[in-house]
């Protein structure tokens, strides 16, 4: 029962974030609430068991990721999105058929599916089991993934520099 | 008790809030937001699912999209800034030029 009471009250939290989203005008209203979805989502991770998916989910993707958004929007001093009138038969075709495949996949997820229920914290994945996971089986994955970052780096760097710009030794780079 | 089905719904919600956000929004930034929600949606079905099995490569999965999704936020908002640089512009109405 104090299961249910909270998935549904973090997932009200969470779609009422995400509709914010989609609502909100300025970027900066809209990142707050992608915050807000995030925060909620490590807690129904938190129901689910997952405690190291929801400390990275609050750490990686509240805290750093959502930070280097906010600092963009601001760097780039965004301001509010001018809206466009969409085109009429996207609405009277789009929103019946958004709702029609939505009711359609919840009925089948709801109805015709065969998964059963899961209890509070039925599968406690603790830093522990899930780093030695990380580093037997899922190996060679991890270490991809490090060099998948360096590339990251590198081509952040590449890309966000000025191509004007000038290197320490005063040679155009 | 709560059906793993519950959580899949929410998910799928919040996979089609971002695939709506990608569609009507015209700031480059909020769409790139969107493309967030969608992987966030993902890795709730991931976690359920790993809950379902009983098995916890679901939760290890979790982890490397979301180290994905790190390395495409930074290269993603470098775009974005090198894009805004040459544009003068976030509306993507207005870039609609792969060269200038």
């Amino acid at each position: 029962m104090l299961h249910l009471v909270l998935f549904l009250v973090f997932g009200a939290i969470c779609v009422a974030g995400a509709i914010n989203l989609l609502a909100q005008t300025h970027p900066i209203s809209s990142a707050l609430s992608l915050v807000v979805v995030m925060a909620s989502l490590a807690v129904e991770y938190l129901l689910l068991g997952a405690e190291f998916v929801a400390a990275v989910q609050v750490i990686v993707y509240a805290g750093a990721v959502m930070v280097l958004f906010v600092f963009v929007i601001m760097l780039l001093n965004a301001g509010a999105e001018e809206r466009t009138k969409g085109s009429h038969v996207a609405l009277v075709l789009g929103v019946p058929g958004v709702l029609a495949g939505g009711l359609l996949v919840a009925w089948v997820l709801l109805k015709r599916s065969e998964t059963g229920r899961v209890a509070l914290g039925s599968l406690p994945g603790y830093p522990k089991t899930i780093g030695t996971l990380l580093f037997h089986e899922f190996l060679l994955p991890f270490e991809v993934t490090s060099i998948l970052v360096l590339i990251a780096i590198m081509g952040a760097v590449v890309l966000a520099s000025r191509p004007d710009a000038k290197t320490p030794s005063g040679k155009e780079s | 008790m709560v059906p793993v089905s519950y959580y899949l719904v929410l998910s799928g919600i919040l996979f089609a809030c971002g695939v709506v956000g990608f569609l009507i929004k015209r700031n480059i930034i909020t769409i790139f937001m969107s493309i967030e929600l969608m992987l966030n949606g993902v890795n709730l079905s991931f976690v359920a699912f790993a809950a379902h099995w009983q098995k916890f490569s679901g939760q290890v999965f979790v982890f490397f999209v979301m180290v994905v999704a790190a390395a495409e936020a930074a290269v993603g908002l470098a775009i974005i800034i090198a894009v805004f640089r040459t544009r003068e512009t976030l509306n993507v109405d207005q870039v609609n030029l792969l060269k200038l």
